[in-house]
């Protein structure tokens, strides 16, 4: 049902030029070259004012505008780094830093990531299985979903330090916490997907399956099963983007230990804007990434069950 | 009602008796209990009527009803006594049967609700459903004799909530009556008109819409600390960072919204000879309602979240953010609880408050025809 306010023209008939501005990878880099720009432009009215204290302090009258500038774009802790000195330090805690060091961006990265992906293991886990349930017995129907979507009404982001500590009371450290938050974060999602896809097959399709006399098994993994994978890819990506959310808040706590969250609050500590800032999108890469993760999985997946592309 | 369908009756019936021939804990025994003893027989003889001579569905939902509240009494009453630990598989036993019995009284009344039509009984179901996990809750914390540090039972956090109704009234209002409600409505306004503006160029939305799914799968809350670095301890950080964060739900949303109408409806407007703001009022905003109310509630609870996140990063000596990193470090988790209470209920009034209005407005999706 796509419409005119999205058109995709035929791309293959017309040159690169025309190709380039009917698909969307022009109006993304358009957009995303606005972005770097207004983050140069904001970069320099955020810095100014703190500049200008500075200049006064030593002495120096007669700064001109592109100076003030220059400074702005290069200052040792700004209120907001310029997108190159974010860039630079990429760089440096990247691939200049051996990954295995607690100095490399890599090393906080693998350790937010493997808790993520074992609380968004748990949490898809747990998801299906609630959504199977639910889909079967129409008790559990009636009682147990209001009280899932109300269970996502608790912010569970923000109580997340205290489910940390006190888990370490009871003596589970390490990974296993993180990965709870991050797992009732994940399930959400996918329970309700997978109630909507569980459910999707038409009843002329299981009026079919019950001419065959097939069992409620045999229903369920010839029929509903494959008509759900869709729907649980979707509701994946959406879950493995907040199990690294969850992931992050969970370091948060934790005294700066190790993870991206760690690196967020030492760099909140410190002033260190530009370890924040190369923190935050470090996080957006790996979002990023893990989404795309699953698209590959789910393109692969469904290509494998006879889906057209 | 065949015989298969008092399965978790039958399993009431004998885990019940069982239970009535273990130990109690704490050298104490049924007998001890008179009153409990003769409620739980009570109990288990409205169970025997019920799998032996089966009612009318209505007569059998009350009564299933009515020997769930008394059976319930009575492991709040022996551990009140004193039962409980390890070695009490009396009461345990007591408490599993319990939860077959509770299991069967909601299946009734899901049955009931459904073969009647009855919107109580509907209301009913999941109402007892949170109410056996909150009883669940206090029996275990107490009968384990739980640490109130780890875990309190309900009715300490109960008594929390009432003990210290000013203090989460004043945490209430500075986090959601200022920081959550206003961030929350320019968030929604700003990305409701910055979709309304690109509209008009199709180049604008291609480059957004990808962007903003992007943006919307990223973990936002991280820009916490930098708000308040920027605008101070106030309110007025916590709003940024939940503007910030329901903007792109918003926006993906209304600009998806905006493209629902087929083309055959904005033809009809065309014959109409309809200008571009006619057909908006009158065809195009209509029919993104409901995806206007989708990322209305989706950032409902992201406003919340955003709003607590960020007063971990630093607040007057008031919020719910705050209250919750102070207790917890004085150990005092009862309050923290008290304040996740609060916070629920909050969410969930304001989430129950969207999805109203949203019936209210967009009666007319599928989505809200009556299921036959």
């Amino acid at each position: 049902m796509r419409t005119e306010a999205l058109p995709r023209p035929r791309a293959a008939e017309d040159g690169l030029v025309a190709r380039l501005v009917a698909g969307s990878t022009l109006p993304i880099l358009t957009i995303a070259a606005a972005v770097v720009l207004i983050w140069y432009v904001a970069a320099i009215f955020l810095n100014a004012p703190v500049l200008r204290d500075s200049y006064e302090r030593a002495g120096r009258a007669g700064v001109t505008t592109q100076e003030l500038i220059a400074d702005a774009w290069a200052m040792e802790r700004p209120i907001l780094p310029a997108p190159h000195q974010v860039a630079f330090e990429l760089n440096k805690t990247v691939f200049q830093i051996d990954p295995t060091s607690r100095r490399s961006l890599v090393y906080h990265a693998w350790v937010t990531l493997s808790s993520a992906l074992l609380g968004f293991a748990m949490g898809a886990l747990l998801g299906i299985v609630l959504a199977v349930g639910i889909v079967h017995v129409r008790t559990l129907e009636r009682s147990l979903m209001p009280w899932i979507i109300a269970s996502q009404t608790i912010p569970i982001l923000a109580i997340a330090p205290m489910i940390i500590v006190v888990l370490a009371a009871v003596g589970i450290v390490g990974l296993v916490p993180k990965a709870f938050i991050s797992a009732y974060l994940c399930f959400f999602p996918v329970t309700i997907g997978m109630v909507k896809g569980l459910t999707s097959p038409e009843p002329i399709q299981l009026d079919l399956m019950r001419t065959y006399s097939a069992s409620t098994g045999q229903t369920f993994f010839m029929l509903r099963w494959p008509s759900a994978l869709p729907y649980l890819f979707a509701s994946l990506k959406v879950a493995v983007a907040l199990a690294v959310v969850g992931a992050i808040v969970g370091e948060l706590p934790t005294g700066a230990q190790a993870g991206i969250g760690a690196r967020l609050l030492a760099g909140s500590y410190y002033g260190q804007t530009i370890q924040i800032w190369a923190a935050l999108i470090g996080a957006a890469v790996l979002a990023g990434l893990s989404v795309a993760l699953v698209g590959l999985v789910e393109r692969i997946t469904l290509r494998h069950m006879g889906a057209r592309p | 009602m065949s015989a298969r369908r008092d399965f978790a009756l039958i399993c009431f019936i004998a885990l019940g008796l069982i239970g009535f021939a273990l130990p109690l804990g704490g050298g104490s025994a049924w007998t001890a209990h008179g009153l409990s003893a003769f409620l739980w027989a009570l109990a288990l003889g409205i169970a025997a009527w019920l799998v032996i001579l089966p009612p009318a569905i209505g007569v059998a939902t009350g009564l299933a009803l009515v020997a769930t509240v008394v059976a319930a009494f009575v492991p709040l009453r022996l551990i009140g006594a004193g039962a409980g630990g390890v070695d009490a598989p009396g009461l345990w036993c007591a408490v599993l049967a319990l939860g077959f019995l509770a299991w069967r009284a909601m299946e009734r009344l899901a049955t009931f609700g459904h073969e009647t039509g009855s919107k109580a009984a509907n209301l009913a179901v999941p109402a007892l459903f949170g109410a056996w996990l909150l009883y669940l809750w206090q029996v275990i914390t107490q009968g384990f004799a739980i640490p109130p540090v780890l875990l309190p039972a309900p009715s300490m956090i109960g008594h929390a909530l009432v003990e210290a109704q000013r203090t989460l009234a004043e945490d209430f209002v500075q986090t959601f009556v200022k920081s959550v409600i206003p961030g929350y409505l320019m968030g929604c306004a700003a990305g409701f008109v910055v979709a309304i503006l690109v509209d008009r160029s199709p180049f604008l939305q291609r480059g957004l819409l990808p962007v903003g799914n992007l943006v919307s799968a990223l973990p936002i809350v991280g820009v916490a600390p930098i708000m308040v670095m920027w605008f101070g301890f106030d309110w007025q950080s916590k709003a940024a960072v939940v503007v910030i964060m329901t903007f792109f739900p918003m926006l993906v949303n209304t600009i998806a919204g905006l493209a629902a109408t087929s083309h055959i409806e904005r033809d009809l407007m065309r014959t109409y000879a309809a200008s571009y703001g006619q057909t908006m009022v009158s065809v195009r905003l209509p029919a993104a309602m409901p995806f206007i109310f989708n990322a209305l509630k989706i950032n409902s609870t992201l406003a919340l979240i955003g709003a607590i996140v960020a007063e971990f990063f630093g607040t007057p000596i008031l919020g719910m953010g705050f209250r919750i990193s102070t207790e917890v470090g004085r150990m005092n988790i009862s309050m923290v609880w008290a304040t996740i209470a609060v916070a629920a209920v909050a969410g969930s009034a304001f989430y129950g408050l969207l999805a109203l209005l949203e019936r209210r407005f967009t009666f007319w999706h599928p989505s809200f025809r009556q299921r036959a």
